[in-house]
């Protein structure tokens, strides 16, 4: 064996190489205070590490981020848990640069001879920034999404070259395919090779100057790298871990929103927490000065704390440092405060995180579910999804006349008041039982707004019904089960199938002397008259799409139609968007109960 | 296991290697420099092949990508309001990104209103730094959730402070067949006081 070692040394010199690197002195000893850069330096091995394993799963493009993000995240074995690592490391970073920093101001760390390794590391700390800044837009979320639209649209201000930088950052005039990969190849491939360079040149210099021993420990006998301080790094460095695997388990990973969405607002788009300094610090430019605050201000505040060196040789020039220092970061944390609050205190904010929480949720249950994620992709399968689209379809084009249990569909009140029925829970028993009480068919939840209320059918309520006997009654109940199972609601299909004798006896009193459906309307074959809206196959998808596509067919409303557009026939919704707001209002969408859909 | 002396390979003990002592003569001293201004040129030969053909793949998102900016049926006038209150509407359009074409595919969005028999268009796009601009709770007034950019329903900037350096997008409408919306929609480069296409 040791044959072997001498030999290896005679030919690679290893030995020398690792007592050079081991055994390096220190004056006055291994110190904790010496820990932060090896700290640094662990942080960016564990983000290779993770992120390798990472770009092993992932697909940089815009029908595959979202989607290979969430098989990370929800399918893949330990998944969560690397992508957790990644995310929350790459935040705990911005920490440790940040005392890093701070510690070798306050140590005078960065004058002379040290200039230029206090240079390289500003550059580190802003290639640091450039893996955060691209990694977010990775997932293809709505929050990465929308964030980096502000970021390179800030790059598109720069005077002369602006527009051009932009186009080239996003790939073209709109984001895609070349975003996500021009912005993988930045966040994969360049920053972190300019990292690696650095970080050696760093070590290099570092090594070449040495540590910066405070004056006290002078006089206390030296210590070596190896083992004392790699002890004390290796401490610091597990607890560094253990912090990040505190955050992960604690958050149970990182987030993933909805899939990114050009149309779709999304108002909760916020920076990470350690660039909400930098959006806030833009809300108090007015019109014409944006450049000013996102570019000028910030690149002198850089070229200042470069020049730091400089002036440090200066009498009082250290100090000057130190006091500029700690005004930039007592102003960015209390901007990052300003932000937090005036977001926690905006009511609209605070509705659209939980908004996009619903949304986020969503997508993911639909991904997961049996009818999984389409080629097409994860917007596409959102965008498909009846439980989430059917409300906006319906406060868009339904809810100027009707209402979903008193509200717009989205839980908001329109300025008028209702001019048609409330379409909640819509060819249910309980929807048709409403329908036919004599005490609510002209309340505005039925027929109070519409021309109806004046028409045979309220009239048959107020007055034929209001005399039902108990016995016809109980008729009537079972006429309601059959014209409700019509519909085959899959909230009520297993009902119906319990029922079916009920319902049974139902089809046949239809026609019965009092109850007489039939002498209005159709139901299966009996019919006497062609007055009221079919009630074959009533509730049903085909039936509420022939209903959207023109009320005023015979088979519906006729003539006798009141106000309802024919969105289909006058083409002012397309098919897709029909069936999103029927099924919805059928209750007909992906879920884990129902889940195969 | 022989021992080589690895320091300096090809060179016996105690020899020199060579260095600025072996350029004495002012023939050696021409000649050095030659043969550096050759090796400096023939490496910069060698690599300039690749950087060239990187850089030019790398610039070609510059001469392509232009917005088209086609008249687009996004609506019908039905659909909008008669109030005059802005309603929002997903516009889609086939388009190609990179290298799949998309059918009918949300490419934006945009506000419609009506004023009279008009149809007015505002992309939903906020001027200041890209967000999409909402409709404030009461309904009164365009606000931006990002930078607090704040427009009245004309889409012209109404608040002092509001950071947007022009009013909202307005967009060419025209209303064909009686009652279909056409926009020629665009997007346009946030953060500047004119309007330029993207």
């Amino acid at each position: 064996m040791r044959g072997i070692l001498n030999w290896l040394d005679n030919r690679t010199g290893y030995r020398a190489l690792l007592r050079g690197v081991l055994y390096e002195r220190i004056p006055g000893g291994a110190r904790w205070r010496y820990i932060w850069g090896s700290t640094l330096v662990f942080a960016m091995v564990v983000q290779l590490i993770t992120g390798l394993v990472l770009w092993s799963a992932y697909s940089a493009n815009a029908q595959g981020a979202w989607e290979s993000v969430w098989f990370i995240q929800n399918q893949m074995t330990g998944g969560w848990l690397l992508r957790g690592i990644h995310h929350y490391m790459a935040q705990v970073t911005i920490v440790l640069l940040v005392l890093h920093l701070m510690q070798v101001l306050i140590d005078g760390a960065y004058q002379a001879p040290r200039e230029v390794n206090f240079w390289f590391g500003l550059v580190l700390l802003q290639l640091v920034l450039g893996l955060s800044l691209t990694g977010y837009l990775l997932p293809w979320d709505q929050k990465g999404y929308w964030a980096t639209k502000v970021a390179t649209s800030i790059a598109s201000m720069t005077p002369v070259v602006g527009p051009g930088l932009q186009q080239l950052l996003v790939g073209g005039s709109e984001y895609g395919h070349l975003t996500l990969t021009r912005f993988f190849v930045l966040h994969a491939g360049i920053l972190p090779a300019g990292v690696a360079l650095l970080i050696v040149g760093h070590i290099y210099l570092f090594r070449r100057h040495g540590v910066t021993t405070p004056k006290n420990a002078r006089e206390k006998p030296a210590g070596y790298f190896w083992p004392e301080q790699v002890l004390k790094d290796g401490v610091a460095s597990l607890i560094v871990m253990a912090a990040v695997l505190g955050l992960v388990l604690w958050s149970g990973g990182a987030h993933l929103g909805a899939p990114a969405d050009p149309a779709e607002p999304y108002a909760a788009a916020r920076p990470e927490w350690y660039f909400l300094f930098l959006f806030q610090w833009l809300k108090y430019f007015p019109a014409g000065w944006e450049v000013i605050g996102a570019q000028v201000i910030p690149g002198l505040v850089l070229a200042l704390v470069a020049a730091m060196p400089v002036i440090g040789g200066w009498k009082y020039g250290h100090r000057f440092n130190l006091g500029v220092a700690t005004a930039l970061l007592a102003g960015i944390v209390m901007l990052t405060w300003q932000a937090r609050v005036q977001d926690s205190a905006d009511p609209e904010f605070v509705e659209a995180q939980a908004e996009a929480e619903v949304m986020a949720r969503r997508s993911a249950e639909l991904a997961a579910a049996s009818s999984g994620i389409p080629v097409e992709g994860g917007l596409a399968m959102l965008r498909a999804d009846p439980l989430t689209q059917g409300p906006r379809v319906f406060e868009a084009n339904c809810s100027q006349c009707h209402r979903f249990q008193g509200h717009d569909g989205l839980g908001g009140q329109p300025a008028d008041p209702p001019a048609a029925s409330d379409l909640a829970g819509f060819g249910t028993r309980a929807w048709l039982a409403g329908l036919l009480d004599p005490e609510r068919v002209a309340t505005d939840e039925y027929f109070g707004a519409t021309e109806h209320v004046r028409g045979r059918m309220s009239r048959f309520v107020q007055r034929g019904v209001a005399r039902f006997t108990p016995e016809v009654r109980s008729e009537l109940e079972k006429v309601i089960m059959a014209v409700s199972a019509e519909g085959s609601l899959p909230g009520q299909v297993e009902q119906d199938a319990l029922q079916q004798a009920e319902i049974e006896e139902g089809r046949a009193l239809i026609s019965s002397e009092e109850i007489n459906c039939t002498r209005c309307h159709t139901f299966r074959d009996q019919t006497e008259g062609d007055v009221g809206p079919i009630l074959t196959g009533w509730g049903s998808r085909e039936w509420m799409l022939g209903m959207l596509h023109d009320p005023t067919e015979d088979r519906f409303y006729g003539e006798d139609n009141d106000r309802m557009p024919s969105f289909g026939a006058e083409k002012l919704l397309t098919e897709a968007e029909m069936g999103l707001v029927v099924d919805w209002l059928r209750g007909d969408w992906v879920s884990q109960d129902n889940d195969g859909h | 296991m022989s021992e080589y002396n690895l320091e300096a390979p090809g060179l016996e003990a105690g020899e020199e290697a060579p260095g600025d002592e072996s350029v004495e003569t002012a023939g050696g001293e021409r000649r050095h420099f030659l043969v550096s201004v050759s090796a400096l040129l023939a490496g910069t030969l060698a690599i300039l092949a690749p950087i060239g053909a990187a850089v030019v793949t790398l610039l070609d998102p510059l001469r392509r990508g232009q917005a088209r900016g086609d008249m687009l049926l996004v609506a019908r006038t039905s659909a909008i309001p008669e109030d005059g209150s802005p309603r929002k509407f997903t516009v889609t359009a086939d388009r190609t990104d990179a290298w799949a074409k998309y059918e009918d595919s949300p490419v934006g969005a945009v506000y419609l209103r009506r004023s009279g028999d008009e149809v007015h268009a505002l992309n939903v796009v906020c001027p200041h730094a890209g967000c999409f601009v909402g409709i404030a709770q009461d309904r009164s007034r365009f606000s931006c959730p990002c930078h607090r950019s704040s427009f009245d329903l004309d889409g012209v900037v109404n608040d002092p402070t509001s950071p947007s350096p022009r009013d909202m997008d307005a967009l060419d409408v025209e209303v064909r067949n009686g009652d279909e919306v056409w926009i020629r929609f665009q997007n346009f480069l946030p953060g500047r006081s004119e309007k330029t296409p993207v």
